[in-house]
């Protein structure tokens, strides 16, 4: 049933009562916690595209001076990309039960953020110590705006990894962290998506 | 009459769905203080919404001490009216309305009403309190740190706002705005449940088309909070970063006191846009659950079932959707393109579509009704009055030819105290009187509720109808004091004057409502287990108030909520989870299931 034919019932009727009854009462087949998680990416993403917005109306003001890309963020990107692939193989191996498999690659999925988080740290130093400062320019106000806004949600993720890997050294089951590893999984495709839009957006410009 | 659990006896089998494990709280503390408990949860939020919506109703009477007899307190400095009206706005608003529908109403009636035994993610539906808690902390101690609240009206726009000359530039604005991103950050981990819930929570045969209206409110408006609320998150983090981090994302190039500041090329008019984009979905974030409560409030205290109930629900879609492509008419003034302007004048009047349905259906409902003049109906039936009123003044301002002549007087303020004040108000108040004896066991005192109702329902339009009028005649808004002003009449000085002393009667009319509560909470008449003969399933508890887990056997639902007065049937309604062969009918009859279907 599609969320637009469960909204056009005539409830009043007696008739379809039956047909109504014997129908699980979950609007969306899947489990709920991807319910919550696909509708807190609807609010980030109205997040992240009002920041991208406001972005590029800062961009046709005259005084914008945009600022220089470092390698370290193309590296940056890549590691993003890695990480993002090692949670995917992970999710794939908790749905087959090969618990090692998910424990290395979940793992290395995790480590590889932090690097991203890390790296993404050292770029922002790298650009202070060029002399681009956030209150010079908004171009660099948006950089650290940006940046930031994302790692902290990485972060709020990191949260969701960690105690993934508590449940897996507690030694529990493929098929009972399955769930989160999917979550997490989902997240950081989410962020990659984000990141890869964003980082467009400023290296474009 | 059927008691919970009586499913052996209908015509559907039990659900095969596993019973949700639910978190037993183990202390004291774990019960009453960091409770994972939804109804727990609302009633926390409740109060501490409602206190903090006292602090802006005493700032409302200060505000109108000052516009009613300028001149004679001297206590009332004109930074510290400013601070008033920031405070006031941005009290009522965000921390008092938003909390208390959705945080509150919305905890509480969610899983009760779609017949689940708690939210679907009970700790974070517990975090979500306590982070609004330290929101409000944090907002309540920018009162009391160096140079006080901030001053910058409820709107907070730069580059005012974080200059020297706004009161609250040191301190105050920075305070203001952690605490607005808190009260997001909190808010989301609340909406989340909400929502979820209702999709996914719900008790079998509740199907979407079966929610009472109630539900659909605070679900569309929950939805709309979700999507609105990071506008403004985006916004406070950056201003945040303008006054803390010396950043130019709304800071023009500008010269404060003779003196150029480092700020340069930012956009403030970018502000505008982010605020306004929340803050028009923001009205219907307080709007929509008021039409959901009303429309079940009007419907059990007048016996009958609601009028068009399909249009009901997608007038409350429709509205949600439109609320989010007309947040440029609070810019009128702001120099924009006429065309830009013209979309929007339009858009806006495109809401009044669905808006006046509901209110036909209301009506509607009410025609021949078998109408109880209790209290919560008092309220609904000013509501709906109160809500025409603020509406059609709505459809002025949203021409741009009359907006800018009216821009920033007091036929503003007249008009959206009406529509998003005084009305969403008195749905809470209808729907505290309605649901009271759910929450306690027992019943508001009804003689002081009566005085509570005529004095607050008159005094209202007491005080808002002149409003009107000194807007005509030009009176602007935010002033510290008019003094001569040679457009303005002397008469106006005396309206000011009546206006606050009525809001002082209203005042105290509040005052008598909170000792009702108190009084009525100790010594209050026992209330019967479902006192106003409703459908709905959160007066189908296992116990009564609700305990932990709601329900016994979860319940099912044969009906959707509006089953009043059916003829045949010897009650005059039919719970929604009462088997089809446990009705009553009024004489014996073996033809049970055709008289249902009539």
């Amino acid at each position: 049933m599609s969320i637009f034919s469960q909204i056009s019932e005539k409830p009043w009727l007696e008739s379809v009562d039956n047909i109504i009854n014997m129908r699980p009462s979950n609007a969306f087949h899947v489990p709920t916690p991807i319910v919550g998680l696909r509708i807190l990416l609807a609010a980030m993403t109205v997040l992240f595209v009002l920041t991208a917005i406001s972005y590029a109306d800062h961009m046709r003001l005259p005084n914008w001076r945009p600022l220089p890309d470092p390698f370290l963020l193309w590296l940056n990107t890549l590691i993003l990309i890695t990480s993002s692939v090692a949670l995917q193989w992970a999710r794939s191996a908790a749905r087959h039960g090969d618990l090692g498999a998910v424990k290395k690659v979940f793992f290395a999925g995790g480590v590889l953020a932090i690097a991203f988080l890390l790296g993404q740290f050292l770029v922002s130093q790298q650009l202070v110590d060029m002399g681009y400062y956030a209150s010079s320019n908004s171009a660099n106000a948006f950089f650290y705006l940006i940046t930031g806004l994302h790692a902290l949600h990485l972060t709020g993720g990191m949260v969701a990894w960690g105690r993934t890997i508590t449940k897996l050294l507690r030694g529990f089951s493929a098929s009972q962290i399955a769930l989160s590893v999917e979550l997490c999984a989902i997240y950081w495709h989410f962020l990659l998506f984000v990141w890869l839009g964003l980082f467009t957006l400023m290296v474009s410009t | 009459m059927a008691h919970v659990g009586d499913t052996q006896a209908g015509n559907i089998p039990l659900a095969e769905v596993p019973d949700v494990e639910l978190y037993h709280p183990k202390s004291w503390i774990t019960k009453y203080v960091f409770s994972q408990d939804a109804k727990v949860i609302a009633i926390q939020y409740s109060c501490t919404a409602i206190a903090i919506g006292l602090v802006g109703l005493v700032l409302s009477w200060l505000m109108r001490l000052q516009l009613g007899f300028p001149d004679t307190f001297s206590f009332i400095e004109a930074s510290d009216y400013y601070q008033y009206v920031t405070m006031h706005g941005m009290i009522m608003v965000i921390y008092l309305l938003t909390a208390l529908f959705l945080g509150g109403f919305g905890n509480y009636l969610i899983p009760l009403m779609v017949g689940a035994r708690d939210m679907v993610f009970p700790y974070v539906n517990m975090l979500s309190y306590w982070v609004y808690l330290i929101a409000v902390i944090v907002l309540t101690a920018s009162f009391f740190v160096p140079g006080g609240p901030t001053g910058a009206g409820w709107t907070l726009y730069p580059p005012q706002a974080i200059l020297s000359g706004t009161p609250g530039q040191e301190w105050g604005i920075i305070l203001m705005l952690v605490s607005l991103i808190l009260f997001i950050i909190g808010f989301t981990m609340g909406g989340l449940n909400y929502v979820v819930t209702v999709l996914q929570a719900r008790a079998r045969g509740m199907t979407l088309m079966r929610l009472p209206l109630t539900i659909w409110g605070i679900f569309v408006a929950t939805i709309l909070a979700l999507l609105a609320f990071p506008a403004l998150f985006v916004a406070c983090v950056m201003m945040l970063l303008d006054r803390v981090l010396g950043t130019s994302f709304f800071m023009p190039d500008i010269v404060e006191i003779g003196e150029q500041l480092a700020y340069t090329g930012g956009s403030p008019i970018l502000f505008q846009h982010l605020f306004w984009f929340f803050g028009h979905p923001e009205v219907y974030i307080v709007a929509l659950p008021a039409f959901g409560i009303v429309s079940d409030l009007i419907s059990v205290h007048a016996r009958k079932s609601i009028f068009g109930y399909r249009m009901m629900v997608w007038a409350i879609i429709a509205i949600g959707g439109l609320s989010f492509i007309v947040w440029a008419h609070h810019m009128y003034v702001s120099g924009m393109n006429p065309y830009f302007g013209f979309f929007f004048a339009t858009t806006t009047l495109i809401i009044a579509v669905p808006t006046a349905l509901k209110l036909y259906n209301w009506v509607l409902t009410l025609w021949k009704g078998n109408i109880h003049f209790t209290i919560p109906m008092l309220f609904c039936i000013a509501f709906i009055v109160t809500f025409l009123n603020g509406g059609i003044t709505g459809l002025f301002l949203g021409n741009v030819a009359v907006d800018v002549p009216l821009s920033d007087t007091m036929f503003v303020v007249a008009h959206f105290h009406m529509v998003m004040g005084v009305a969403p108000i008195f749905v809470v108040f209808g729907a505290i009187y309605h649901w009271f004896p759910l929450m306690s066991g027992r019943m508001l005192n009804e003689g002081m509720g009566k005085f509570h109702f005529w004095v607050t329902f008159v005094g209202a339009y007491l005080i808002y109808f002149p409003m009107h009028y000194l807007g005509f005649v030009g009176v602007p808004r935010r002033y510290y004091e008019v003094g001569e002003t040679s457009f303005i009449p002397d008469s106006a000085a005396d309206l000011n004057a009546f206006i606050t002393v009525m809001v002082l009667i209203v005042g105290f009319a509040q005052v008598v409502f909170i000792f009702n509560i108190i009084r009525s909470l100790i010594k209050g008449k026992l209330a019967e287990r479902n006192p106003w003969n409703a459908t709905t399933l959160e007066w189908q508890t296992a116990e009564f108030p609700p305990g932990h887990g709601n329900f016994g056997d979860l319940p099912v639902v044969y009906r959707w909520a509006y089953e009043f007065s059916l003829p045949g049937v010897k009650d005059d309604f039919i719970p929604q989870n009462l088997a089809p062969n446990l009705i009553n009918m009024a004489d014996d009859d073996d033809s049970v299931d055709e008289q249902v279907a009539e």
